[in-house]
């Protein structure tokens, strides 16, 4: 069970979260990251930097 | 049978991330081991007790040094370090290709504004300016005429940090609305995919959408070639159908393939797996 910091609503969590995934809040699409298993806990995603991705 | 213990280098677990992690926890007699490089620590001399590292960093300035520490302490990486060095510099990628006879477009080299834009009046218009080190199709100018180029080039000098100034101009090539990605895993070219978009950056991650390519003889030679001249390993080549045959455009060496195992039907984590482990000294 998690909240999405942002708009509260309950999160959608799957049995297999990773420490560092990236979730989407179904309710208002914020991008969050998984940033503890036990208990879980999540953050609003870091902002995309200028080396990311390919 | 000896367990064979994977470090897995990671920030944030993409999809792909999470894909990778899944068919490893499926493998028996594979231990992960993850590596977030937000709390790493080198000290040029301590090992983590891995017999391979797959390298899935988010930010190509960390996952290139993290390969260079890892490779000195003996660690067999995927990617290796000199890929990670030549894909992620546009201006190396384009040499290496170049050494390797592997066709590829039209481009110029120029570090000051004058010189751009007198390569690019030589060259003709359209042409694309691209950061040498850059991803997801950001910060890519077309420019179609000289008022364009005239403006882009002072923004970039004036605006720009330093390595903005490093201009790497493309010529454009007219794509007919999609290009190619090709997936390499080791001596296999194992799939492909269009990207279709009504824009000129056709990205999936800026909107264009993925459909199955099947993989030409055609396409996986010259897909292979440009693998093998950025240093081989597990790669995904973007590449651009023209009047002259098949140009690759760019060579990716932290591959997303979201979009690309449905619409495939290739398990890509299965095969990139496969190698990462035949990398292994156990």
């Amino acid at each position: 069970m998690a909240e999405c910091p942002v708009c509260g609503a309950e999160l959608t969590l799957s049995d297999d979260l990773v420490k560092g995934e990236l979730l989407e809040c179904d309710d208002c699409g914020t991008e969050l990251e998984v940033t503890n298993l036990e208990p879980i806990t999540v953050e609003e995603a870091p902002e995309a930097e200028e080396d990311w991705g390919q | 049978m000896a367990t064979t213990r994977v470090g897995f280098l990671h920030s944030l677990v993409r999809k792909e991330e999470k894909l990778l992690i899944t068919e490893f926890n499926k493998r028996p007699n594979v231990e992960m081991v993850m590596l977030d490089d937000r709390a790493l620590q080198f000290d040029l001399s301590s090992r983590p007790q891995v017999d391979v590292i797959v390298e899935r960093s988010i930010n190509h300035s960390r996952a290139l040094h993290a390969l260079r520490l890892y490779e000195s302490l003996g660690i067999p990486c995927v990617n290796r370090y000199q890929v990670s060095l030549t894909c992620g510099d546009k201006i190396l990628t384009a040499v290496a290709l170049k050494e390797a006879d592997v066709a590829q477009p039209d481009l110029r080299v120029t570090f000051t504004e004058s010189s751009a834009l007198q390569a690019i009046e030589e060259m003709g218009y359209p042409v694309v300016l691209k950061p040498a080190v850059g991803s997801w199709g950001r910060l890519l100018s077309k420019i179609n005429d000289r008022d364009a180029a005239e403006t882009v080039l002072e923004h970039k000098t004036v605006l720009g940090s330093y390595h903005h100034s490093i201009f790497f101009i493309q010529k454009y090539i007219a794509k007919k609305g999609r290009d190619i990605r090709a997936f390499v895993v080791g001596d296999q070219c194992i799939a492909a995919i269009y990207r279709s978009s009504d824009h000129w950056i056709t990205n999936t991650a800026r909107g264009a959408t993925a459909s199955n390519c099947p993989v030409s003889n055609e396409l996986a030679e010259i897909s292979l070639a440009a693998a093998e001249a950025v240093g081989g390993g597990v790669v995904a080549i973007d590449l651009f159908e023209s009047d002259q045959g098949l140009l690759v455009n760019e060579v990716n060496y932290t591959m997303e393939f979201r979009n690309s195992i449905d619409t495939t039907g290739v398990n890509i984590p299965d095969k990139v797996i496969d190698y990462v482990l035949s990398q292994a000294r156990c």
